[in-house]
């Protein structure tokens, strides 16, 4: 018996009696023989104070973010958790419901995603958002194959520039060639940022988008319009790439700009770093195209008494109606994460948004500020350029090295770039938030100094 | 279940009316009341050649995509334009303003149905 | 039944009409000097306020989505007897578990002596669904039962490759999930519809004239999408391995036969478990899910990187192996997901978990023996965790499975899974998964066969449902037809 389970001996005796069965054995006699068991070497059931301790136990040894000084970015930010979040997720009948198929009695979930597809819109500048992907590295993967269908699957050549994460590149290369495309990457220049020109020499006319990143791997915020221009003089669809969502506080989303795709990863709203996983991938195009756009999609309607009500629309391209002709093979969104990001939003508000932003790039201008008047052995790696809440610091050793002392100050100072290679110089990317407070920053500079 | 006399018509439930060296080609009564409402049809490009039994488009309910199929091999001359902000006008004139492609193309010696074949097919697949 | 006044919720965009500024969130205080955006960054680059982004107290974003979580079913209501989708229980300890700080604060690029913990974990649960399948390797990256799909395809074509083999055939069979045709040619393959026998199970004869070297792997639900367990899954396998082909099944009815059978016994090459149906990890609105993959030997060398590798008692990551299909998403799996998943199955353990899938199988039997009858069962072979009955009896009133449905919204239970599989026209997949006890079981058969009485007395009733619901019948036609996917300004005051 376990109370999970619904039925103890003394219920499945009845209802056997009541099927006329003696024994469970009998339902299953369609299983050949040769693939039964008698049951499953595992251990035994454990009850909750065992399973609370022994997950408690790989909990505490691992070193969580807020444990220290903790200045990690790299795709994955550490931003505030408004506490109203946890209680509105806690709630039954948002996180024990199913897919709103069932527009009547699922309103609730419906007009969140409402509210989540307008906001993801209004932030990237695009008329339409869907209800969310798995994650940024794959709303990548989907919008490169959406850029390849608007073409028609005339042009298989994509280009990337090579600071866009690594991670989500890496990912790409994946699916590239079960996707029929061709992965070309442009390198930035030596300030650290995406030169239209090398885009319009790499392939002109034979690409079907042009991907980007902004604020880019290195943290520097790259020239929307200019980029946007020369995908588009080249024919090929302007993808930006956001994986620090946050930006888009103050940073006008890729769509202003003429971007025809704004995608990438919405963790920062309010989603947990949760070692990698569930986090929120986002989608943004024009009108023009959201026949073609992947997952998911709310849409407003009346219900028969002329209410205003919304259901789940364009069914038609997602797997379960198209099959083989699927614009995607996704079947989930994120629901519960979109749900987190749209609570975090409202209660953020847009001009709360705004000041949580710029206190990130107020914070993160006055630490590049302290560790440029450290001097040597330390250094901004692009001193000029723009950068808006990360960006590259460089010194002796190593970056993996130089994590490695700075965790043994007791600060941890960001994620090296010495496994993830490219044209820039070894070093950490530091990023810095709303939660690392002036005392954060003398932890980290008071540690750069002692190992100088 | 409208089954008009002068037309000809597909196993897949198309309907042929031939003008002159050209077809028009739309879906059945029967066809449009299977599919349920139409929220959207994707139609081919003019000039696009396609030979007999070739996808020809596509017309989606809510919760059904189906194709439609050229009876005929030809060249696409025309298609229905005011399907775009109409797309009812397949359920409620499927014969009329509902017509979906105009085809270069001819009816002649194909393995289509007059009306009255038409009417027995429809009768032994609803068996 | 819940009778009282429920408010109409306007959208966040409706409220504070006046944009006046209000603060839902205290941020910490800047204690750095502060800048001028358009000063530090390029100026053109920087954003305007949106005046249509309002901003709300703390109380009005609680009480606004308060009322919208009033609006909705929940497993936590009552049964939801969906087909293929084992809506079972999701125990608040799963909930605890998966809000650890230790696990919830930590970034996945932090070095390897920092998340030795988080790494154990995903080890653990990886063994553990390999002891559940009898498979010797497990993937827990991919994000949900689709994922997995795709990824246990990539898999097989790069097995294939190593063989130096080009297979680009996928069979499924027309029962199959939408999502193994869409995931074949996802991954670049040609999806081929096997036809299935008179009672539902795969055609032998016909997987006989279609396996062939151009076919790389079956696509098979077991049991499949009518409940109906392949008997003559040891034939399909060796069969389909004898001619060079792959085993791919998809594990969304594995809570019918979890501590009674295994796949790897079956020859399954690779399966996709859906953590968020036979592990109960909750559905969540529509996500996120977790579809980890288990692998036969022929596979193993072709897992997703980066792999989980234990060296007696520490952790590492694998980050590059020339053999792997390479990363199917960042980093690795949905983990806290992944969480929820272990411990369920640490509470449940041996004897519970395989009481689960007994339960299961007897409740679907439950429902076929008391419905039967009112309602037609069109395959007659025995029904496993789930059982398929199809609207023809009704259809005899102009009463079809969708008003069926929605009739049953209003005895206050979410109506099973309709329309699907595709072979069974009008179809009710009727799935109550273990959790429940027996009596909420028996009240939705009760209402079940109230509806099949209303129908040949008051069939309007039927047709004209929903009543007692938030809104009522939803015009689905209207919104893909007038396509309106985010608020505008123009439509104040709505």
């Amino acid at each position: 018996m376990h109370p999970w389970v619904g039925a103890g001996p003394e219920d499945r005796r009845h209802i056997l009696s009541e099927l006329g069965l003696k024994s469970i054995d009998e339902l299953f006699a369609s299983i050949p023989i040769g693939v039964c068991v008698d049951g499953l070497d595992l251990p035994p059931a454990r009850d909750e104070d065992w399973i609370r301790r022994a997950l408690g136990e790989m909990a505490t040894a691992n070193v969580s973010m807020d444990s220290v000084p903790s200045f990690l970015g790299a795709g994955v930010y550490r931003h505030v958790q408004p506490s109203i979040i946890d209680a509105v997720l806690s709630r039954a009948e948002f996180f024990t419901s199913y897919t709103p198929y069932q527009a009547e009695i699922s309103q609730g979930t419906l007009q969140v995603i409402f509210e989540f597809q307008t906001l993801i819109s209004r932030l990237t500048g695009l008329d339409v958002a869907n209800a969310s992907l798995y994650d940024g590295a794959t709303a990548l993967v989907e919008a490169v194959l959406f850029s390849h269908r608007v073409q028609r699957g005339k042009r298989d050549l994509v280009v990337v520039a090579e600071t866009v994460h690594p991670i989500y590149r890496r990912v790409l290369d994946t699916y590239a060639e079960a996707a029929g495309v061709e992965i070309v990457v442009v390198a930035p220049g030596t300030d650290g940022r995406l030169n239209p020109d090398d885009v319009r020499e790499t392939a002109p006319d034979r690409a079907c988008c042009v991907a980007i990143q902004s604020p880019n791997f290195l943290g520097i915020v790259e020239d929307l319009p200019a980029l946007a221009a020369a995908a588009h003089d080249g024919g090929a669809l302007a993808v930006e790439v956001v994986t620090e969502a946050v930006s888009l506080g103050l940073l006008a989303g890729g769509g202003s700009f003429g971007f025809d795709v704004v995608c990438g990863e919405a963790q920062s709203f309010g989603v947990a770093p949760g070692f990698g996983g569930p986090h929120l991938g986002f989608f943004a195009c024009t009108s023009k195209h959201l026949r073609q756009m992947p997952g998911r999609l709310v849409g407003e309607t009346v219900d028969e008494e002329g209410k205003r009500a919304f259901c789940l629309t364009l069914s038609t391209r997602e797997q379960h109606i198209r099959r083989a002709k699927a614009t995607s093979n996704i079947c989930t969104n994120q629901g519960l994460m979109a749900l987190a990001a749209t609570v975090w939003l409202e209660a953020i508000g847009g001009i709360g948004l705004r000041e949580l932003a710029t206190s990130c790039l107020a914070r993160s201008e006055e630490l590049k500020r302290r560790i440029a008047d450290l001097g040597d052995p330390w250094r901004i790696a692009y001193p000029s350029s723009p950068t808006f809440n990360e960006f590259l610091l460089v010194g002796p050793g190593t970056g993996t090295e130089l994590v490695a002392r700075m965790a043994s100050e007791g600060v941890l100072a960001g994620i090296p770039t010495t496994d993830w290679g490219g044209s820039w110089p070894d070093g950490v990317l530091v990023a810095v938030t709303e939660r690392n407070s002036a005392a954060d920053l003398d932890a980290l500079v008071g540690a750069l100094e002692r190992l100088s | 279940m409208t089954v008009p006399d002068e037309l000809m018509y597909g196993r897949s439930h198309e309907w042929i009316r031939t003008e002159g060296d050209s077809v028009v080609v739309g879906i059945t009564h029967y066809a449009q009341d299977q599919l349920g409402e139409v929220v959207y049809v994707e139609l081919p490009d003019v000039g696009a050649g396609v030979a007999a039994g070739d996808e020809l488009g596509t017309l989606e309910s809510v919760k059904a995509v189906s194709e439609f199929l050229a009876p005929v091999a030809g060249e696409v001359l025309e298609v229905n334009g005011r399907l775009e902000d109409e797309p009812n006008l397949i359920n409620d004139d499927p014969y009329g303003n509902g017509w979906l492609v105009k085809l270069r193309g001819s009816a002649e010696g194909k393995e289509l149905l007059d009306a009255a074949g038409y009417r027995e097919f429809l009768e032994q697949e609803s068996a | 039944m819940k009778r009282r006044a429920i408010r109409d919720e306007p959208l966040f965009f409706e409220r504070n009409p006046r944009r006046v500024r209000r603060q839902g969130y205290l941020l910490p205080a800047l204690d750095v000097p502060d800048v001028e955006a358009s000063v530090v960054l390029p100026t053109e680059l920087v954003r305007e306020p949106d005046p249509h982004f309002p901003d709300l107290t703390e109380m009005e974003v609680v009480q606004h989505f308060h009322r919208l979580s009033q609006l909705n079913y929940a497993v936590d209501e009552g049964l939801y007897p969906l087909g293929s989708c084992t809506m079972k229980y999701n125990p608040r300890l799963n909930e605890q578990t998966a809000r650890l700080p230790g696990l919830t604060s930590l970034h996945p690029l932090q070095p390897q002596s920092q998340i030795q913990g988080a790494l154990r974990l995903i080890w653990e649960l990886g063994e553990s669904l390999k002891t559940i399948t009898g498979m010797p390797g497990a993937t827990l990256q991919p994000a949900a039962g689709a994922h997995g799909e795709l990824t246990g395809i990539l898999m097989i074509r790069k097995a294939l490759e190593a063989r130096g083999e080009e297979r680009e055939v996928v069979l499924a069979p027309d029962s199959a999930h939408g999502t193994n045709p869409a995931t074949a040619t996802f991954a670049g393959c040609r999806a081929q519809e096997i036809p299935s026998a008179a009672d539902g199970t795969i055609d032998l004869g016909a997987l006989d004239q279609m396996m062939d070297d151009t076919v790389a792997a079956l696509m098979l639900t077991v049991p499949n999408t009518l409940g109906v367990f392949e008997h003559q899954i040891l034939e399909i396998a060796e069969l389909v391995h004898s001619r060079g082909g792959f085993i791919y099944m998809d594990g969304a009815n594995l809570n019918s036969f979890v501590g009674r059978a295994l796949p790897g016994l079956m020859g399954a090459d690779a399966m996709h478990i859906n953590l968020h149906k036979t592990f109960s990890t909750p559905h969540g609105g529509g996500g996120p899910g977790a579809g980890p993959v288990t692998v036969s030997d022929a596979l193993l060398p072709h897992l997703p990187v980066p792999k989980v590798i234990r060296n007696d008692n520490e952790f590492e990551l694998m980050w590059d192996d020339p053999a792997s299909i390479g990363q199917m998403r960042g980093y690795f799996g949905n983990f806290l997901v992944l969480v929820r998943a272990l411990t369920y199955i640490w509470s449940l353990g041996d004897t519970g978990l395989r009481s689960m899938s007994e339960v299961a199988v007897l409740y679907a039997n439950l429902v076929r023996h008391r419905l039967k009858g009112a309602y037609h069962l069109k395959f007659e072979a025995p029904s496993m965790h789930e059982v398929v009955f199809d609207d023809s009896i009704q259809s005899r009133h102009e009463v079809h499975n969708v008003d069926i449905a929605k009739r049953l919204l209003d005895y206050g239970f979410h109506p099973p899974t309709m329309s699907f599989p595709l072979i069974v026209h009008g179809a009710l997949m009727i799935e109550p998964a273990e959790s429940v006890a027996p009596e909420e079981v028996e009240a939705f058969c009760d209402a079940m066969l109230a509806i099949a009485g209303e129908v040949e007395t008051d069939p309007e009733l039927v047709r004209s449902a929903p009543h007692d619901t938030p809104v009522r019948r939803v015009d689905e036609v209207r919104a893909a037809r007038n396509l309106k996917v985010t608020w505008t300004p123009d439509e104040e005051g709505a």
